[in-house]
């Protein structure tokens, strides 16, 4: 059905389109936010062994980098669709629901958590280890490195690569309709999709650019400043 | 204590005993000024001892260090020179274990190093500085804040901190840059940084890796004459890593050639210049004192009768007497003047002369009779008679 522009002069189709859209972007919100940031405590430690047990760094552990490597590995390289599917009875287990806004956040978890540890790593190994070598001669342990030079000097760094995990987030969040998480990829797939209804998918698709606009904005505007 | 030549104000509290440390006697003889001889008195604060490093590869075992030992007396100025590959940055890198010794002993300060837990290590490492050819400042953070880095490391109170970065400041000069960041400084800025931050936890020794090597000759000059001042100052031992003979001449006061791994050389610098016993020391030397004559003069002076070419060397006061003309008023000779250079070693002069000597067998033999009696290094370059 094309899209009739003499809608837009209606105020039952704006009454609609708040209703369908204010739920669905609070869901994604919420979803985005609540999955970026557990995966970041899930995450950002284990970059930061994937940095250090690396062969010629602080504390190197070749048994532990690869073993962790090797799992992250194998969780990245599963579709997030599948994983959705999969990670189904672990969810009931830890939420006691599989279906919903809330159980969605745990597949979404597991799916971006190894992505951080990478995008933390990649941060992390910028820091030139000269300047490691040169808290090291000073007497720094391991934890003052990891604390008062790895996280310091990789901050700009790090916070580009929340930018990016979070928008990548957005784009798992869409497929969270599977198991009845909602959300604006959902609204999407429900309505523009299955309904026929191109007014609805072309607005979702707008307030998801505007999302990753200010996300990516924020991000660079952040990393800029924190560059000296 | 005695600082002899200290004028400069608050310095009288920097050489108190370092944070957390026991406090070591330095040493009282008072002879730091330019002219002490490293190698009489003075007792050795760091002694290598039989040290090897070896890298495996998949090519086979590379040897980085060959059997070196070697005594680094408190307060000298002790300079390591070699090509690059010689193995020279392993070697100031062993001694702070931030490369770990196959085997060997470092002892620094009556500690040996390689027999230290970890955590007895990261306490013996705040007794020992080191600066870096590329710096590795904190790029997030200020001047004064790295500075304070290896204090708030050694868990030092806040205030005294803040008491300790202002008289580093003062110390390099830098007080009004001690809010810039490290992207906002030169390179002699930020190696000036570099050296206020080795010296933050008052060691008693800083190492010194290329330290100079990225920057320009007239900022060289400027970070080596603060080392020397430091060095005089505060008493403090520096081991100094360069592949810059004119580096060793400006304030090294003993110097060590390591060449292959191995330490070919060894000894007060003056000595050295004057009687180098290998090859690469002396390829170290005649990059910044040219003696080689050009050749096709060297064949036209061939053709001369009853010559010879001598290059005479002195050092110190020698450097001011007057000896051509005393040579020649005591000796029957003739002096042709081929080439001549003085310059400093550290702040003793020395001085090479190439001269074409004209006369007799027996009148040349009493010009080197001449010659020895003063104290002056002759050597013979060519003889035609």
């Amino acid at each position: 059905m094309p899209f009739d522009p003499s809608l837009l002069f209606q105020a039952t189709f704006w009454i609609e389109l708040l209703r369908l859209m204010i739920p669905a972007t609070g869901e994604t919100l919420y979803m985005v936010a609540a999955s970026t940031v557990l995966a970041y405590l899930l995450g950002l430690p284990l970059g930061i062994i994937l940095v250090v047990t690396s062969p010629g760094h602080i504390i190197p552990n070749p048994w532990i980098e690869r073993t962790l490597g090797t799992i992250i590995n194998i969780l990245r390289s599963a579709p997030f669709i599948i994983l959705l599917v999969a990670l189904i009875p672990f969810t009931r287990s830890i939420i006691g629901t599989s279906v919903g806004t809330t159980a969605a956040i745990v597949p979404l978890v597991i799916s971006a958590a190894p992505f951080v540890a990478r995008v933390v790593e990649s941060s992390l190994k910028e820091v030139p280890y000269g300047v490691i070598e040169a808290a090291l001669s000073m007497g720094a342990s391991p934890k003052q490195i990891i604390q008062k030079v790895l996280l310091p000097e990789a901050k700009a760094s790090l916070i580009l690569g929340v930018a990016i995990t979070t928008i990548s987030v957005i784009g798992y969040t869409a497929m969270a309709g599977t198991v009845g998480g909602g959300g604006l990829g959902d609204l999407a797939i429900q309505y523009g999709y299955n309904r026929f209804r191109t007014d609805i998918m072309i607005v979702t698709v707008i307030i998801l650019v505007v999302i990753v606009q200010i996300i990516q904005s924020l991000g660079t505007a952040l990393a800029r400043k924190l560059t000296h | 204590m005695v600082l002899r030549g200290f004028s400069s104000r608050s310095f009288v509290v920097f050489r108190s005993a370092g944070y957390g440390r026991p406090s070591v006697p330095v040493a009282t003889d008072g002879e730091k000024g330019p002219f002490r001889n490293s190698n009489k008195g003075g007792k050795p604060l760091i002694q290598i001892k039989q040290l090897v490093k070896k890298y495996s590869s998949r090519q086979g075992n590379v040897i980085a260090i060959d059997n070196v030992s070697l005594n680094i007396l408190q307060g000298s100025i002790f300079g390591i020179i070699g090509l690059s590959g010689a193995g020279k940055s392993t070697l100031v890198r062993c001694l702070n274990l931030l490369e770990k010794p196959t085997s060997g002993q470092i002892v620094v300060a009556g500690q040996d190093l390689t027999k230290l837990s970890s955590k007895e290590l990261r306490q013996a490492r705040q007794n020992i500085g080191m600066i870096f050819q590329h710096f590795y400042l904190l790029q997030s953070r200020t001047v004064a804040e790295n500075i304070a880095f290896p204090l708030e490391i050694a868990r030092v109170p806040k205030k005294e901190i803040s008491i300790r970065v202002e008289e580093l400041l003062h110390l390099v000069g830098l007080e009004d840059k001690a809010s810039a960041y490290p992207s906002q400084l030169s390179g002699g800025q930020k190696q000036r940084v570099g050296i206020a931050r080795a010296l933050a936890t008052k060691p008693q020794v800083l190492l010194c890796d290329e330290a100079t090597s990225a920057l320009d000759p007239q900022t060289t000059l400027s970070i080596l004459n603060l080392l020397r001042d430091i060095n005089q100052k505060l008493g403090l031992t520096i081991v100094m890593i360069t592949h810059e003979m004119k580096v060793v001449k400006e304030i090294c006061t003993d110097v060590a050639v390591i060449h292959e791994a191995r330490i070919v050389e060894n000894g007060p610098v003056e000595s050295v210049f004057i009687k180098p016993q290998s090859d690469i020391a002396r390829q170290f030397i005649s990059t910044i004192f040219p003696n080689e004559l050009p050749t096709d003069l060297l064949k036209e002076l061939s053709t001369h009768r009853d010559s010879e070419i001598v290059r005479i060397q002195f050092l110190g006061s020698r450097a001011s007497d007057p000896i051509i003309t005393d040579l020649l008023r005591t000796c029957d000779v003739r002096a042709n003047i081929l080439y001549g250079s003085i310059d400093h070693l550290r702040s003793t002069l020395f001085g090479t002369l190439t001269l074409e000597l004209q006369g007799n067998p027996t009148q040349l033999k009493e010009a080197h009779r001449y010659l020895a009696s003063r104290e002056l290094k002759v050597e013979v370059i060519q003889r035609a008679l």
